[in-house]
């Protein structure tokens, strides 16, 4: 991170960022001048920093937040995403779990038998692919960074997730004409850069976690990484670096996987019944 | 010196160290899971502490 003696310089480490950014885009050809980019918006400091960074370059972008319904946590999340949002005169779609689906992710996730994080993960790869294809997105840009990308791929290395690895990307094309393109232009950047540009530029974010994340594997992968970082820095861009450019070399293709249209949504999946009309049927059903 | 901690949000006195990598060890805490505030102002694992100063730790790690 860029540093003036022992203090961190905002403008230097704002130019980083932002030339990070830019590489980032340009590297993976994530998104043209006049695209239109739907940013999924949490309201934490990731993803809002993100909307500021394409804000700030002079991409035509538009907000999307998923109210999930857990409690406090999702009322300061929506709160701060609206006065971000509201502060910057951009544009923003908020989609209700409670109010669209009929449930919040708790009870989704006690009507399923699955972990909320699980039925969270459904709603938001949904309604994210949904609402950007509904409302003519070109691309779909979410907040993933370095730890982010870096962790998930310690996961599934340990378990040799292959599909998984073909699949982990900072741009998917869309496979499906139903589909639209996913992008994450921040995955060059570690968590801790961005938390500074977040605080530098005084984007006021939610500082608390999402309760139901405590304990999460994906917390356990990002300490150890952190630990293998502060004995050899470099070691988290070393590692998922390297896994693209491993990846750029050998034939791990999408094609691969046999992409229908769900019987019940029309949306595509994998399976006869999407994950989500799975879930959903089970509310429609509950006394 | 006050340090103000989150998760959960928490305020506590520590006496002692004289730069903000000795405050860290103290605390436990990975450098690089952490930013280190003092007012306005991020600072490095060298910055000189005073016992006066009232410095709040920001994780950066999120589980999402
Ligand atoms: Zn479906």
């Amino acid at each position: 991170m860029p540093r003036h003696n022992t203090s961190v310089c905002g403008a230097c480490l704002n130019d980083y960022v932002v030339e990070q950014v830019k590489r980032a885009i340009k590297d993976h050809t994530m998104f043209e001048r006049d695209d239109r980019i739907l940013v999924a918006v949490s309201g934490g400091k990731d993803s809002l920093s993100l909307w500021d960074i394409l804000m700030r370059l002079g991409y035509d972008t538009a907000g999307l937040h998923i109210q999930q319904g857990i409690g406090d946590y999702s009322e300061e999340s929506h709160r701060k995403t609206v006065a971000f949002a509201q502060s910057r005169g951009a544009e923003l779609i908020v989609h209700s779990l409670k109010e669209e689906e009929g449930a919040g992710v708790l009870e989704l996730a006690d009507l399923t038998d699955r972990s909320p994080c699980s039925a969270c993960g459904v709603m938001k790869r949904y309604n994210f692919n949904k609402i950007a294809r509904e409302r003519e997105f070109d691309v779909l840009a979410t907040g993933h960074n370095l730890d982010d990308e870096a962790s998930r791929l310690l996961g599934n290395v340990l378990r040799w997730q292959e599909d998984y690895l073909a699949k982990q990307s900072p741009a998917l094309p869309a496979t499906h004409e139903k589909f639209v393109k996913k992008v994450k232009p921040l995955y060059r950047l570690a968590e801790r850069e961005i938390t500074a540009y977040a605080v530098v530029n005084k984007i006021d974010y939610v500082i608390e976690e999402c309760p139901m994340s405590v304990g999460s594997k994906m917390l356990v992968n990002k300490e150890v990484l952190n630990r293998l970082e502060t004995d050899a820095p470099g070691t988290k861009q070393a590692f998922y670096f390297g896994f693209l450019e491993r990846q750029k070399q050998t034939n791990l293709s999408l094609e691969d996987e046999k992409i229908q249209s769900c019987t019940r949504c029309g949306q595509p999946t994998t399976a006869t019944i999407c994950s989500y009309c799975r879930i959903l049927e089970k509310v429609k059903t509950a006394p | 010196m006050r340090v103000l901690l989150q998760h959960p949000r928490r305020e506590t006195e520590i006496k002692g160290p004289k730069t903000v990598g000795q405050l860290l060890k103290r605390l436990e805490l990975l450098p690089e899971a952490v930013l280190v505030l003092r007012g306005d102002e991020l600072i490095t694992e060298d910055e000189a502490l005073k016992e006066e100063d009232t410095i709040e730790i920001r994780p950066v790690i999120s589980g999402g």
